[in-house]
């Protein structure tokens, strides 16, 4: 029974299978879907370097203080931190009085809401808060940035790439040295949106927010360039995505060289037991 | 059943021989996988990953069970009770990025064992029954695997539930009714994530108790060996204790070796970044796809875009996709070859060898977006993938002709059996 309907079920499969191939090739001959503007004209994040990368990468504090306060500056005028706690920064190497104070100054109040009486209230921020969220005043909420270096590929590379990409989308050219407007006509960025190659879909809703040097006043002496700033402030988000980053690999180092000593001894054990099978 | 010279277990101590007049457990240990299992002599390291198998369900449900202390199946705080996990419970990040590498170790070891079935035909008889549960395994697996994806409640896991159980509602009639019977609404929701997190808890156990028949049925015939040549004498086997637990304890090693560098060194390296922006019905990820450990399956679910006679597209794919796995069920009488190595089988191993080739260029094009030419790919590799099975295997079995055999497995690892000049000319068959 098997050795008969097995191949007919098979031989079913194949055919349909043809059909649809078939199908695909006929479409793809007759109608060959044209490249779109994001295919040829999105650019892949720049590549740099940065003090956690590879297997003994760490962190490195001063830069991450320094992200920090981009995303004081900066970016918490529309982007929420919700998953990391002010008792977090401790770990970028603030006191605990400095943390203290961070959370007390914050601009966005603490949100409380009292059960008896139904008021809504607010009051100043404690360690042990979460960053509050963000109101945002115009269309759609911008995203939450706890998680943003994990959630795209590219990761701090793809954040760098995208704050300093923002360019004249007229006369803008790819790699290729095709023009975009040209190639494209209806490409045009609409009003509300800026162009920016290394986004996805090319337009996005959010304005270059890191536009001239010394924007953020760097207290460590580090020259506030657009591109440090944006370093910085990626080498930041990657913290907050990854905050046991630097835990991970001084716990996986050990880890590893024990395995390797435990299997070489399994290797030499199991060879003593198999001396006299071979 | 077992082997004539099988080592007896003899307790010595009488606290041991008081513990076997009344509940033999450690005889039974002794007999399953102590000195008391007669192995052959000749296994090689493709047969150290059942065990390795059953070492990551058990990783799988250590590292779950404290995982489940701290998570939340709630759609509102799913997402952020993962993040607390990696955040603010102790070694939570270890615990949660062993759980998901681990899940993929298990498939990686997993496949390999199933290929190792495949090569060395460890479906034929008398080890049937051995097969049919490993495949019963195997779709146990991929459900849990599935539901465990829905738990961090990413735009991954919500649109992965969407399109997976959307799958049901391609069968005629009954479809989106199933469909949300499954759900426990009209889309993945509150409801939905319940009853996955319930059955990701139960399903690693059902699991459990299927290897246990599993390992049952192996012991019936005995383990199979690379020669395909049944054991016949007592110097074709060694004890299982201590020589191949000395070899699994190497094979161990390795494994756990390259699990730690992906957990502490590339935790995120098989998963998918928008797994990390919290679920949101309203907005649909460019592409959806699943875990990398069912690539192969949803290539072939792609792979239908035209309708077939009066079958829409949808409802082929969603047939093919699920008999590809079925197929296995049906393996042990398609290959009916009487020799099963495929160490002496020259036509049958090119044909496996491009099986190999075949699911891999599946693999890759089931991650890669629904576009030219990938879908012209893997159409063809699909076809390859059901003509395999159900058309070459049944046909290179009966016209092939294998190379002789050894006269055992002794002579297959120290080139002579003085047994061998006295049994009857070498039957091309064992």
């Amino acid at each position: 029974m098997v050795r008969l309907f097995g191949p007919l079920v098979g031989l079913f499969f194949a055919v349909a299978l043809l059909w649809s191939f078939g199908n695909g090739a006929y479409n793809a001959a007759t109608q060959p879907t044209p490249p779109t503007a994001e295919a040829l004209f999105h650019m892949h994040p720049k590549e740099v370097a940065f003090s956690f990368d590879g297997a003994f990468g760490t962190f490195d504090k001063q830069q991450l203080q320094r992200g920090f306060k981009v995303y004081q500056e900066v970016c918490s005028n529309c982007h929420s931190l919700k998953q990391v706690a002010f008792r977090d920064l401790t770990a970028l190497g603030y006191k605990e009085a400095e943390v203290k104070a961070i959370a007390k100054n914050w601009g966005n109040k603490a949100q409380t809401f009292d059960p008896k009486t139904g008021d809504r209230g607010e009051r100043p921020n404690l360690p042990s808060d979460h960053f509050p969220p963000v109101y945002y005043a115009g269309q759609g909420a911008p995203p939450d940035l706890s998680l943003i270096a994990k959630s795209r590929h590219g990761g701090a590379q793809y954040i760098h790439a995208l704050l300093t990409g923002y360019v004249d989308q007229a006369g803008y050219k790819n790699e290729a040295g095709e023009e975009l407007l040209k190639k494209f006509p209806d490409a045009k960025t609409p009003d509300g949106l800026y162009f920016n190659p290394y986004f996805a879909n090319l337009n996005l809703a959010m304005p270059a927010p890191l536009v001239s040097d010394g924007q953020v006043t760097y207290s460590d002496g580090t020259p506030a360039t657009v591109d440090q700033m944006a370093k910085d402030v990626a080498a930041f988000l990657t913290w907050t995505a990854e905050p046991k980053l630097d835990k991970r690999k001084q716990t996986g180092w050990p880890v590893l060289l024990f395995l390797l000593a435990a299997t070489a001894l399994a290797y030499l054990a199991k060879r003593n037991v198999w001396a006299d099978k071979h | 059943m077992s082997f004539p010279w099988a080592n007896e277990y003899k307790p010595s101590h009488p606290l041991m021989q008081w513990l076997d007049d009344r509940l033999p457990l450690p005889r039974f240990v002794y007999n399953a996988v102590g000195a008391g299992y007669p192995v052959p002599r000749n296994l090689n390291y493709m047969w150290n990953f059942g065990v390795l198998a059953g070492f990551a369900l058990v990783l799988q449900i250590v590292t779950g069970v404290v995982l489940a202390m701290h998570y939340a199946a709630n759609d509102k705080v799913a997402f952020d009770s993962v993040e607390h996990i990696m955040r603010d419970v102790n070694w939570g990040w270890m615990l949660r990025y062993a759980h998901a590498n681990g899940a993929s170790m298990f498939f990686i070891v997993v496949y390999t064992h199933i290929f190792r079935g495949f090569f060395y035909s460890s479906y034929k008889a008398p080890r049937e029954m051995i097969w049919l549960l490993g495949v019963v395994i195997f779709l146990l697996m991929m459900a849990t695997a599935f539901m465990g994806y829905v738990l961090p409640w990413g735009q991954m896991s919500f649109w992965g539930a969407k399109v997976i159980t959307g799958l049901f509602s391609a069968i005629p009639l009954v479809g989106p009714p199933l469909q949300e019977w499954l759900l426990g609404g009209f889309a993945p929701d509150n409801a939905a994530l319940n009853r996955f997190f319930s059955l990701h808890f139960l399903l690693p156990f059902v699991i459990l108790g299927v290897i246990i028949l599993h390992v049952w049925a192996l012991h019936i015939p005995g383990s199979s060996n690379p020669t395909g040549v049944e054991v016949k004498q007592e110097s074709d086997t060694v004890p299982f204790h201590p020589y191949y637990t000395a070899k699994d304890g190497f094979g161990l090693g390795v494994f756990l070796m390259l699990y730690c560098a992906l957990v502490f060194f590339a935790p995120n390296l098989l998963g998918h970044p928008d797994n990390y922006i919290p679920a949101n019905p309203l907005s649909t990820p460019a592409h959806i796809v699943p875990e990398w450990y069912f690539w192969p399956f949803y290539a072939i679910l792609r792979a239908f875009t035209s309708d077939f006679m009066f079958i829409p597209a949808k409802l082929m794919g969603v047939l093919a996709m699920f008999s590809a796995i079925l197929v296995w069920f049906f393996l042990p009488w398609l290959d009916t070859s009487p020799v099963r190595s495929g160490h002496y089988r020259p036509l049958f191993r090119k044909f496996f060898y491009l099986l190999v080739v075949d699911v891999l260029v599946l693999g890759y094009c089931g991650g890669a977006p629904a576009a030219e030419p990938y879908v012209m790919i893997s159409q063809i590799a699909s076809m390859y993938y059901f003509l395999h099975f159900l058309v070459i295997l049944p046909v290179v079995s009966s016209i092939e002709t294998p190379q002789p055999l050894p006269f055992s497995i002794t002579e297959a690892v120290l080139g002579k059996d003085e047994h061998a000049a006295l049994a009857p000319a070498t039957p091309a068959v064992a």
